[in-house]
């Protein structure tokens, strides 16, 4: 009788358990908290939050390569490459290019704010990461999760549970980040320019959009072409008008799926060898660093451009050139119109903030094809 | 006739006012939801309220008109 209960004691994950696990419990209790309550970016924050609790869980083996359930995820997702080139044909599917159409100057801004990757892959390699971490790291100044997750674990996959949870949890910070920022490198009459109207775009010049940048950009860095693929595909089937339902399964069920594979997936890579390391603190730090310096120089890229421009833009919508599409465009928008109410900068901000996804995935391609 | 004009594209959130409403300069009279955020509709004209032309849920475009002020 002893004997048996014994037995069940030492099979139990009690006697296996390190302090390890029980701060990334803590960890993952926050984050689910943070999904729940406070609702930032509940759909990825939530599933990874539960990856990194069951995988915590010690003699589970979920993460077992060949055996465990979310390692078969994690391999044939990420590891394969397949979930982030997904979630780009939805994001494909949803995004409205016709501000960027509309005005291709925006490309610049988009191009821009890259610039912060750039600083921060030096200053990653300065603080000793090796360049394919650091490569890694910088890729969260892109503020794209699934560019950033793919990036990750063709360079650093040891990296992935930080690089990804911190450039999700920068998006959902945007709101926090980025005014302090905008208001510094602007003055108020600055953020006050009321845009000239967008010129409208045509049904053909939206269908040709996807098709001529697809092209242009797999021939120019050639590395982009799984996400850019994907994202153009996906934004064809939306613009064309005629596969609906495709438009609709990528961006909703799609989607759906692929996004609970993804944050579990995600959240498991996070076991307490792996991210309870001095390395994770620098890696939050050096992202926020990106972040911050991606939003600068998208702000001063849009200053720049006023130099040059006879109608003014608002170089607040500069900030809106790293990725976290809608929320920095949201940003813009809300900081304009705290400088003036009458401003209206939601559309004139999403034409940068579509061209940060392309230069984003650029920037991706070309630290792939030079550190991969 | 004075009128409100959508700035940007969106759906119609809440409408603050109801036909034969007194509005002033810089009321808020609409609110539209785009990329799932409020966005207040000020008033350019002060007068009176005659003809509100949607109705909450609607979807709406840029330079749609929203309400009639007389």
């Amino acid at each position: 009788m002893l004997d048996i209960l014994r037995e069940l004691i030492f099979t139990s994950g009690f006697v296996s358990l390190t302090g390890g696990n029980i701060v990334m419990w803590i960890i993952s209790f926050v984050l689910l908290y943070l999904a729940i309550k406070k609702q930032y970016e509940p759909l990825l924050l939530l599933p990874i939050a539960f990856g990194i609790l069951v995988v915590n869980l010690p003699l589970t083996f979920l993460m077992n390569p060949e055996h465990g359930l979310i390692w078969f995820f994690y391999h044939y997702g990420i590891e394969l490459d397949i979930i982030p080139p997904l979630i780009f044909l939805g994001l494909g599917a949803m995004i409205d290019f016709g501000p960027l159409i509309a005005n291709p100057k925006m490309l610049l801004l988009g191009a821009g704010a890259q610039a912060g990757l750039y600083v921060t892959f030096f200053a990653a390699v300065l603080f000793g990461f090796d360049l394919q971490e650091a490569g890694s790291i910088a890729i969260i100044g892109g503020a794209d999760g699934p560019t950033t997750i793919y990036l990750t674990s063709k360079l650093a996959p040891h990296l992935l549970g930080a690089t990804a949870v911190s450039a999700y949890a920068y998006m959902a910070l945007v709101p926090i980040i980025q005014p302090p920022i905008m208001k510094l490198l602007t003055t108020n009459a600055e953020r006050k320019i009321v845009m000239t109207k967008l010129r409208p775009v045509s049904k053909l010049q939206k269908i040709c959009f996807p098709i001529i940048t697809a092209m242009t950009i797999m021939l120019i860095v050639p590395p982009a072409a799984p996400l850019i693929s994907m994202l153009m595909l996906g934004n064809l089937f939306k613009e064309s008008g005629v596969v609906e339902r495709l438009t609709n399964a990528a961006s909703n069920e799609l989607m759906n799926v692929v996004t609970i594979f993804l944050g579990l997936s995600i959240g498991a890579t996070m076991t307490a060898a792996t991210f309870l390391s001095p390395k994770v603190l620098f890696i939050f730090f050096l992202g926020l660093f990106a972040f911050a310096v991606s939003t600068a120089a998208g702000l001063i890229m849009a200053k720049a451009m006023n130099l040059f421009l006879k109608d003014k833009i608002n170089p607040l919508i500069g900030a809106a050139g790293v990725s976290a599409v809608p929320m920095a465009a949201r940003c813009v928008h809300k900081v304009g119109s705290e400088a003036n109410r009458r401003n209206y900068l939601l559309m004139f901000a999403m034409g940068p903030n579509v061209a940060g996804v392309i230069g984003t995935v650029v920037a991706a391609a070309i630290l792939l094809k030079n550190l991969g | 006739m004075p009128e409100l004009i959508a700035p940007i594209a969106g759906n119609v959130w809440k409408i603050l006012v109801a036909v034969g409403d007194k509005v002033e300069l810089d009321d808020e009279l609409v609110i539209l939801e785009a990329l799932k955020m409020e966005t207040p509709i000020y008033c350019d004209d002060a007068g009176t309220v005659t003809e509100i032309k949607v109705k909450e849920g609607d979807a709406v475009n840029e330079e749609d008109v929203l309400i009639v002020i007389g």
